[in-house]
């Protein structure tokens, strides 16, 4: 939809932010304001969700998705609420101002979402995107398996059809809260015979279907939020293929790019976080290790490093906003997502990284005692953030990417 | 200088590798750690290698040590840090043993090493409080003098097998303010000592820690170590001694991470090839080669030097730290991003070594410590 018929019934967007200010004043709950942690701290949603211990939560999501603000920009048929990208961006700019946290974050929102309003069926788009916008069905993401990961095109999960169904039979691994997810997105191999991109069909599957088996695997940083998935003639209809049978590959490149960009952009505000006040910026963090001489940070080498590392930070959100614009005055985006995605995950390990040669022997905990929470979760982040450049297509592949499509080097 | 093993430490070296292949697998670092086993480490092994003479490398033989130097520790202590191997080598040998061997009367020596090098007694050293970071000379604690002994008062923290050792040595101030070079003493406790409360600490590499807590611990004049007040040079050479062991074990782990990860190179499929014919790979892979050889001369070199009394020894202490916590810290990061999203799974072994390279780099200065004593000890 052009920006133009979008905004056809929105008011101006002074008028605009006057409705968003009271409307949050009088529904945003006051326990939440303030709250506005890291950008992925936040509710999944789905069947699973627990709320009992935070009804706050609850209510904020479903204040937000009656006007369809947690997915601004989606149309209203689908229980979006229509928003031009420069509306969608008031309504964050008023959020953030009272430090709100996002109502709604997830698979569902920032992946299959954006790929079904592109590939999906007008039956598709009304079953599926109304649910995500509620916040009542959480997705994953069902790509790598065991011999198919940077080279995803080479997976083997089997789907033959019977009628009106696809019998599905195979294995998928890594799948981020495969044990928390509702529904999967995945790729299976409807033509063993076609050239290997041409075989693949994108698919749409209850997680509840008969012959799904979940198993939740750690990971080094400790916690488990991925999964292994076995599919055991598992029946999916037919209906649910997004795109063209054998046609898949296009759309879980697309797909693809949804994702690099949702990555990038949980990294391009300070590592996914944003200081509240001074304390918590790097600097601040640093102050508390190193102290301070002549109103320096004591340790001139670690100084320099922060300096780099905020600088580096600036210039990629500046980099983000240079192609916001250029998308806004209506230029195509080109393939830059894959330079997000490489820059923002490396600049997020570094951020790590520095953060624990700041803390020292502090970043070391596992457990306490003798650790704080915010050292403890240091050590975790750090761990984590290891896995940065190999979800989502590994550094090595967007850089493969890059060189190819964009600076179109030979083979 | 000789950067070259004698025919004794080859032997040693292949004594220690058969050893750790029949005995210590990495898998012990897991088990270890699932079990939250309370001490952290094997006493059956600890004998084990008290028995094939490991324990006593470095003690004269008058002392029940094999007479031995730093080099002949570096080649055990290389082979155990292949598999991560958490006997308390660094903390009962290097540093407790190392600090009463430096600074102890005959009588104090003849008292504790015997029993320290057959394995029997476990001593460590608590240097390490809050906020001290790597700064030897940081010490808040307080010794008072009380009748012919002391009075302790303090904190330590992440005191290596602080919980199992039978007695510690822990650095004390008699005088001079938090970060004075001057007023230093070293104090041994032993464990049950009233007032002494040590707590495990729980760190990411699942080596054993303690934090200490010292409320009005009595030390009898017999167990006061060296002159009070003027203990810090010795305790820099027994922390320059224990550097040299802690780098050997890391190239140990440096080596045997990039060698698991080459082997992967060459296994793991993606487009129909093995992975490590990729140029990409291939390239950092030889990098990675490149960092292991130089960090081997590092640690030779150190040690060499520590045992000869060389006049560049700290020079070169620093020069294998650094190499050593910087090529460790790449080959645990590649190790990991080269085996792709396994790697990053706490059920596949090699997320272990970038934990201990992390724990490793943090001990006893990273390399930006070591690049800057360099360069005090170059003058610049
Ligand atoms: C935390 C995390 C969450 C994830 N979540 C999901 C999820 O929800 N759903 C899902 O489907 N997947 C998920 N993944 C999987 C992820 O997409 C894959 O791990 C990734 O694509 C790499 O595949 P692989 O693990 O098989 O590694 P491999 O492809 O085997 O790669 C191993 C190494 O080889 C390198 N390599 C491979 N090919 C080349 C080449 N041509 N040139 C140079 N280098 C190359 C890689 O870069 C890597 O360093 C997740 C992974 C992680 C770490």
């Amino acid at each position: 939809m052009s920006e133009a018929a979008a905004s056809r019934d929105l008011p101006d967007l002074d008028t605009f932010r006057e409705e968003i200010r009271r409307f949050l004043e009088a529904e945003a709950p006051p326990s939440l304001r303030g709250a506005r942690g890291g950008e992925l701290d936040g509710i999944w949603g789905g069947r699973k969700e627990r709320w009992d211990d935070k009804p706050d939560r609850k209510r904020w999501l479903d204040v937000m998705a009656a006007r369809g603000y947690t997915a601004p920009t989606w149309p209203r048929e689908y229980g979006g609420a229509g928003l031009t990208p420069a509306h969608a961006k008031v309504l964050h700019q008023e959020m953030r101002r009272l430090e709100l946290p996002p109502p709604l974050i997830g698979f569902g929102l920032t992946m299959i979402g954006p790929t079904l309003l592109q590939f999906g069926t007008e039956e598709q788009k009304r079953k599926h995107l109304p649910r995500i916008v509620r916040g009542e069905i959480r997705w994953c993401q069902g790509y790598s398996e065991p011999d198919a990961g940077s080279d995803l095109a080479s997976l083997k999960t089997r789907a033959v059809r019977e009628g009106d169904h696809f019998i599905v039979t195979g294995q998928k691994v890594w799948t981020s809260y495969g044990d928390q997810a509702d529904w999967m997105f995945l790729l299976v191999r409807t033509n063993p015979e076609a050239k290997k991109q041409e075989g693949i069909t994108f698919l749409l599957m209850d997680m509840d279907s008969p012959g799904v088996a979940v198993r939740p695997i750690k990971l080094i940083s400790g916690s488990s939020p991925f999964c292994e998935t076995y599919l055991d003639r598992v029946r999916v209809p037919v209906s649910n293929v997004v795109g063209r049978i054998d046609g898949g590959w296009t759309v879980a490149k697309a797909l693809l790019g949804h994702e690099r960009s949702m990555i990038a952009d949980a990294f391009g505000t300070g590592g996914g976080r944003r200081a509240r006040n001074e304390a918590e910026t790097l600097a601040g963090f640093a102050r508390r290790y190193l102290g301070e001489r002549e109103g320096r940070l004591a340790d001139p080498v670690l100084r320099d490093r922060l300096a780099q590392n905020e600088m580096d930070a600036r210039v990629f959100e500046l980099t983000l906003q240079r192609t916001r614009d250029a998308a806004r005055a209506g230029q195509a985006p080109g393939p830059e997502a894959s330079l997000f995605k490489l820059y923002g995950t490396e600049l997020n390990q570094r951020r790590q990284e520095l953060m624990v040669s700041i803390a020292g022997p502090a970043a070391l905990g596992w457990e306490g005692p003798g650790f704080s929470e915010e050292e403890l979760a240091l050590t975790r982040n750090w761990l984590r953030s290891r896995g940065n450049t190999i979800e989502g297509g590994t550094s090595e592949i967007q850089l493969n990417i890059i060189a190819k499509r964009v600076l179109g080097l030979p083979d | 200088m000789q950067l070259v093993r004698t025919e004794d430490q080859e032997l040693l070296a292949k004594t220690a590798a058969d050893f750790v292949a029949e005995h210590s697998p990495l898998s012990r670092v897991r088990t270890l750690r699932d079990a939250r086993d309370p001490i952290g480490y094997s006493p059956d092994l600890w004998r084990q290698m008290a028995e094939l003479g490991w324990v006593g490398i470095p003690f004269p033989e008058e002392l029940g040590g094999a007479g031995m130097g730093l080099s002949e520790l570096a080649v055990v202590m290389e082979e155990l840090g292949r598999v991560l191997a958490p006997e308390p080598f660094l903390s009962s040998v290097l540093l407790g043993g190392g600090a009463v061997m430096l600074a102890g009367t005959d009588e104090q020596k003849k008292a504790w090493i015997p029993e320290v090098a057959g394995g029997r007694t476990q001593l460590t050293l608590a240097w390490q409080e809050p906020g001290s970071r790597h700064h030897l000379q940081r010490v808040a604690t307080r010794a008072e003098k009380e009748g012919g002994g002391y009075r302790l008062v303090g904190e330590k923290i992440q005191v290596l097998d602080g919980t199992s050792a039978d007695a510690l040595v822990v650095t004390a101030r008699v005088s001079g303010a938090d970060d004075d070079p001057a007023g230093i003493g070293l104090f041994l406790v032993r464990r049950d000592a009233p007032g002494l409360v040590a707590e495990r600490q729980w760190r990411v590499d699942s080596r054993a820690c303690a934090r200490l807590e010292l409320r009005d611990v009595r030390v009898a004049e017999e167990d006061v170590l060296g002159e009070p007040g003027a203990a810090l040079p010795v305790l820099e050479e027994v922390v320059d001694r224990a550097t040299v062991g802690l780098c050997a074990e890391m190239l140990g782990g440096l080596s045997e991470a990039f060698d698991r990860t080459l082997a992967y190179l060459k296994v793991r499929e993606q487009f129909g090839v093995p992975i490590g014919s990729f140029q990409a790979l291939k390239h950092r892979a030889a990098r990675m080669f490149v960092e292991r050889e130089l960090s081997r001369s590092a640690v030779m070199a150190a040690a060499a030097a520590m045992d000869q009394g060389n006049p560049e020894a700290r020079k070169l202490v620093s020069l294998a730290k650094a190499r050593c916590s910087d090529a460790f810290v790449l080959i645990g990061n590649e190790a990991i991003q080269m085996h792709g999203g396994i790697g990053m799974t706490d059920e596949h072994d090699i997320g272990f070594f970038l934990k201990r390279a992390r724990a490793a780099e943090m001990t006893f200065g990273d390399a930006a410590a070591h690049r800057d004593r360099w360069a005090r000890l170059s003058g610049y």
